[in-house]
């Protein structure tokens, strides 16, 4: 929890720099805890910096921030609780929303068992789950909208553990 | 009792074959029995006299009336290749050549073309042993409603025999889903409930969930995710007219109409995501909500006298069934047998309820008995079965079920005793939802 503040309080103040001064690149932002399995990539970092001015801010607002900042949040089976080790991933988020004034949309969804608008509420549930914790991070209400696809759209076809886990996910869509 | 597909599938088939005109596009859902625990009784269709312009008739109307009887799973018409003689009129029943091959029924009729566009259909149907006509009519027709007439007329048949109103002039509602570039093309299909007269309805990229027919057959209620949000829609079958009758904030789910077509209840979750059971009256709009409980309370359908509202609610942990007076009050638990039972649907007589029930590991289909302590009986038998929907009249069920990767369609009578597996042409079939009786 206290590395968390951490970052929580020190995060802002480089990207806001980082946003006044125009930095380019999208290697520029320290990654707070990088994670080699989400990595964007050297090859979009190793181009040229062509960030210019707030023009171009839409397409790639935080950089490299963006493309390594995970999008999706896994659950285990019959939870609706954030992983304690994704609790880092919201938190970044939310600064991003807060540093941004971007709205959200968190995709809820569900795996295939049992019945299908019940599924609903069980992704909505997982939904609610992140939202909360958007919003105890201070995210307006407003900036934050969720829709649950229950089962309806699986990332991954298949009737085992691995794509019901797979499946069990709430994925955070920026809106502009 | 187990009877080998294979040999069950090629009859059907063989008969498909006869009841379809050539060059007919193939329909989406074909019929093969796969299992049933009574024997079938035997019968006799009588191919249907001829009498027009043409060499033949616009349809093969004893063929639907056949394959309407064997899909029941309750007869099993012969073979017209072993039959003594082929009357088509009352005079011309010889009633010992039935005998000899101990057939309980046959039927015989003429199809008499008289008009340009103007046909008439008569069939009567006898008991040789008693050698008794047991019903008789005949009827207009056109070559747009001859098929129409067919199942009537084994509806007919149907009831006379058994005693169970024939469910053969209804339609299924259903929802498909297949690969399409790199997303999925959802469609909202009716069709009549042997699979012919498929009609895509609606067609979207986005998912398309909970079709609910209207009590007169004309308007279906479903949800859709176009512009990645939930609402639900009221869609007139005919003009194709189609109305959003809400889209509040996060979830918009689980449509039902109320018996009268007045009300609609649905599942509204709002933006803190709680959701619960409303009732909106379709003329006002206006929504009342019926449950408060912070738990997930959905799938809500009306009991056949409009006084309840049966509902999933996983209050008391996981998902159980209760049921709330539509005027307000508090929700009274209905099942207790196992920890998942959900997506409830009452017959059309009241007595019973189908739920989807987590039976060992295995969602299925389980029927409770309400005037008998609510027994619970599992009636299917795969992995992942759901949507259960009853026929209009209270017999037979319809569910979706997965044959390897994609869902499937079969129906199952209450008693779990006859059940048969619709074949699809591909994709993943779901959510099937079987229409009122039709009103003439």
């Amino acid at each position: 929890m206290a590395l968390q503040n951490t970052i929580t309080r020190v995060l802002p103040l480089t990207v806001a720099a980082c946003l006044l001064a125009g930095c380019g690149g999208t290697n520029t932002i320290p990654d707070p805890e990088p994670d080699g399995s989400t990595m964007g990539g050297g090859a979009d970092s190793s181009g040229s910096g062509d960030f210019d001015g707030f023009g171009a801010g839409e397409e790639i607002p935080f950089g490299g921030e963006a493309a390594e900042l995970a999008d999706t949040i896994y659950f285990d089976f019959d939870s609706y609780e954030v992983r304690s080790g994704d609790a880092d991933i919201v938190s970044r988020h939310s600064i991003q929303i807060l540093d941004s004034g971007a709205s959200v949309r968190l995709e809820g969804h569900a795996d295939e068992r049992g019945s299908r608008e019940y599924n609903i509420g069980l992704g909505e549930r997982r939904a609610q789950a992140v939202r909360r914790m958007l919003m105890i991070q201070g995210v307006p209400a407003t900036q934050i909208s969720t829709v649950s696809f229950g089962e309806e759209r699986p990332a991954e076809l298949g009737s085992d553990e691995a794509a019901y886990a797979a499946n069990r996910r709430v994925v955070i869509t920026y809106m502009n | 009792m187990k009877i080998s597909m294979l040999s069950r599938t090629f009859l059907l088939v063989a008969l498909a074959g006869l009841a379809g005109l050539a060059g007919q596009a193939a329909a989406e859902l074909r019929v093969e029995i796969t299992e049933w625990n009574i024997e079938p009784a035997p019968v006799a269709v009588v191919p249907f006299g001829w009498e027009g312009s043409a060499a033949a008739a616009p349809l093969d109307v004893s063929g639907v009336i056949a394959a309407d009887l064997r899909r029941s799973g309750r007869f099993a018409p012969m073979d017209s290749d072993d039959m003594l003689s082929r009357p088509t009129r009352g005079a011309d029943m010889d009633f010992d050549d039935w005998r000899i091959l101990k057939v309980e029924a046959v039927v015989i009729g003429r199809v008499e073309q008289t008009g340009d566009n103007a046909y008439s259909v008569q069939f009567q149907l006898f008991d040789p042993f008693r050698g008794t006509q047991l019903v008789g009519y005949r009827m207009p027709a056109s070559r747009g409603t001859l098929r129409r007439v067919a199942h009537r007329a084994a509806d007919m048949i149907y009831e006379e025999l058994t005693g169970i109103k024939g469910v053969f002039a209804t339609r299924v509602a259903y929802v498909t889903a297949e690969a399409r570039g790199n997303g999925q093309l959802y469609r909202l299909i009716v069709a009549d409930q042997d699979g012919e007269n498929e009609h895509t309805i609606l067609e979207s990229a986005d998912p398309i969930m909970s079709p609910a027919w209207s009590p007169d057959s004309r308007q279906l209620a479903y949800v859709s995710f176009e512009g990645s949000r939930s609402s639900i829609w009221v869609q007139t079958l005919r003009t194709g007219n189609r109305l959003r009758v809400s889209s509040e904030p996060g979830v918009n789910g689980a449509p039902a109409f109320s018996p009268d077509g007045r009300q609609l209840v649905l599942t509204l979750g709002g933006a803190d995501g709680n959701l619960d059971i409303y009732v909106m009256d379709l003329a006002t709009r206006n929504k009342r909500r019926l449950t408060t409980h912070r738990a997930i309370d959905t799938e809500g359908s009306w009991s056949p006298d409009g006084r309840y509202i049966y509902f999933n609610s996983d209050r008391a942990g996981g998902p159980q069934i209760y049921r709330v007076p539509v005027s307000g009050g508090s929700p009274e638990r209905v099942t207790f047998e196992g920890g998942y039972n959900a997506r409830p649907r009452l017959s059309p007589d009241g007595k019973k309820l189908a739920v989807v029930h987590n039976d060992r590991g295995n969602f299925r289909i389980a029927v409770l008995d309400l005037e008998r302590d609510n027994q619970l009986v599992v009636v299917s038998a795969g992995r992942q079965d759901e949507s259960p929907s009853f026929a209009p009249n209270s017999d037979t069920l319809i569910y979706a079920t997965r044959q390897s990767r994609d869902g499937v369609l079969e129906t199952v009578t209450a008693d779990g005793l006859i059940r048969q597996r619709l074949e699809s042409r591909g994709g993943d079939v779901r959510e099937p939802v079987w229409s009122p009786f039709p009103r003439y």
